[in-house]
């Protein structure tokens, strides 16, 4: 089992639930939710409500893909409004400094005090790629604006804010892409720059992973973040194919295709959830993995079999083995 | 997006980072104690000077995008505005397996190569790890020699420079950990 994280820290950076999840040395389950191409608001409410029974946070994606569905800050509105805990994904690529902080204090009003720094899939693989790529920040400057907003109370041009936001900062990494070695450099580079929890790209290799943790550890990061490991299930083996040669960033093994093959394509769905959860299990026995976060993209009602069958469901069971030093606490 | 032009000859001097970082350490030294000089007799022929020199040199060799704020030898000697998504501060999450540029498949990602080569180097090669601040594009277009010259290339938003005083005072106060330190 894992152990709690023993944080050197007396306050929460924010009120946020996913935050004191974490703080409490409890195991996190995140799941993304699918923003729908449509104006109305239940096709929003419909996705969230299987997801928020199993899941202490919400995300709502950015332009995932770099394709056009509503925005992460719609949803977060939405989500918000009915009580649910969401986290809004900030992309690099559709937005300048001056719309993202205003954006920052925009969903800080509405509620919103979790946040996910990315830089974002390029445009040349969304729905419109003739679209102007942006990318006036990168994740790490993204990061250490919210901070200085947070921290300091002020804009980046020094101008003061009657209230800062209070957020819990959230960043992803992708230990499964090259430069594999940098990865872990980067990932302490994101912390410095303001990170709280991490969200990764899709893991499907599990001796890749814990080569990234151990360089991890050796820098002594998974004491300083908590680590939310991706995982999803594959729906088909088609379904597998499409992500790893189309989706930018996705690395998937031989063997685990060559499993989804094997299937009979009846069986294939139900294989994929059975790998999933076989991830979640092995993920969560790596020492300095704090919770996981499901992508299960146009899957958001397997999301709750996922979590109950990797055993993640009820979670408020056991209190944490090794409680940290002080008790969170609202700053 | 089609593939930034590479200079023949140019990824070769880009794979001997060592041989760079040296010549850049010399030509620091050379055109911040001429430069002054140089702009007391003329100012106008000397920025021209300079940023012609820069434009043709660094272009050549770097595929400099004249961003006005080099950081070249904190970056293996690898440009970073020639990544498609102007990465300062480390690869995106979409690098193939390859280690090709998710946005031009035919291109190394520039951040493979500098971290590659930054590895290699021995006077700069620890400042990859160093954050850099947003980049200040009213310098696009203008001498990147000039801009250190004039210590304009340091310059950061107020609120960006307020936070690393910060953070330096809580150091120097011997406070440990500083907010970015830990959770």
């Amino acid at each position: 089992m894992q152990q709690p994280l023993a944080p050197t820290t007396s306050q929460m950076s924010s009120g946020s639930r996913l935050e004191r999840v974490l703080r409490s040395g409890r195991f996190a389950v995140t799941a993304e939710l699918d923003a729908p191409d449509s104006a109305d608001p239940e096709d929003v409410y419909k996705n969230a409500l299987v997801l928020a029974e199993v899941c202490d946070a919400i995300n709502a994606t950015d332009g995932a893909g770099a394709n056009c569905h509503m925005s992460s800050m719609g949803c977060c509105a939405l989500l918000t409004r009915a009580g649910y805990e969401p986290v809004l994904q900030v992309s690099c690529r559709d937005r300048n400094r001056i719309a993202i902080q205003a954006d920052l204090l925009g969903a800080a009003a509405m509620g919103v005090q979790n946040v996910l720094c990315l830089t974002g899939d390029d445009v040349s693989n969304g729905d419109q790629p003739e679209a102007k790529r942006v990318f006036d920040l990168d994740s790490i400057q993204l990061l250490q604006v919210a901070r200085m907003m947070r921290d300091q109370g002020v804009l980046l041009s020094g101008r003061k804010l009657l209230t800062p936001p209070r957020l819990f900062l959230g960043a992803v990494e992708n230990p499964f892409v090259p430069p594999y070695e940098l990865r872990a450099h980067r990932l302490a580079k994101k912390i410095a720059a303001g990170a709280q929890f991490i969200q990764t790209q899709y893991c499907f290799d599990i001796p890749r992973f814990q080569r990234f943790m151990a360089r991890v550890r050796e820098l002594g990061l998974h004491e300083r973040v908590f680590i939310l490991v991706g995982v999803g299930p594959l729906r088909s083996a088609k379904a597998a194919e499409h992500l790893r040669t189309k989706v930018p960033g996705v690395w998937i093994p031989d063997e685990l295709v060559a499993r989804m093959h094997k299937t009979p394509p009846s069986q294939q769905a139900e294989e994929g959830i059975r790998i999933c959860v076989e991830l979640i299990q092995q993920a969560r026995e790596i020492v300095g993995i704090h919770g996981v976060h499901v992508m299960a993209y146009r899957q958001e009602g397997m999301v709750a079999e996922i979590i109950h069958r990797a055993g993640l469901f009820p979670r408020s069971g056991p209190a944490p083995a090794r409680p940290p030093r002080t008790q969170p606490q609202r700053a | 997006m089609k593939e930034a032009r590479r200079a023949p000859g140019s990824e070769w001097l880009k794979d001997h980072p060592r041989l760079l970082e040296v010549a850049y350490a010399a030509s620091k030294r050379v055109i911040t104690a001429a430069y002054p000089l140089m702009r007391r007799v003329s100012p106008r022929a000397s920025e021209r000077l300079l940023l012609w020199s820069e434009e043709l040199l660094k272009g050549y060799a770097f595929n400099c995008q004249m961003c006005g704020q080099c950081i070249l030898h904190s970056t293996g000697m690898t440009c970073p505005m020639t990544c498609p998504k102007n990465l300062r501060n480390g690869p995106c999450g979409g690098v193939r397996a390859n280690g090709n540029c998710e946005v031009i498949p035919e291109m190394p990602c520039i951040w493979v190569q500098a971290w590659e080569r930054s590895a290699d180097m021995m006077l700069y090669g620890d400042a990859i790890n160093q954050i850099q601040p947003p980049v200040d594009r009213t310098l696009q277009g203008t001498s990147a020699w000039i801009n250190l010259i004039d210590r304009r290339d340091i310059q950061t938003p107020k609120g960006w420079a307020l936070t690393e005083s910060v953070e330096r005072r809580a150091q120097n106060a011997g406070q440990g950990a500083t907010p970015a330190t830990r959770i």
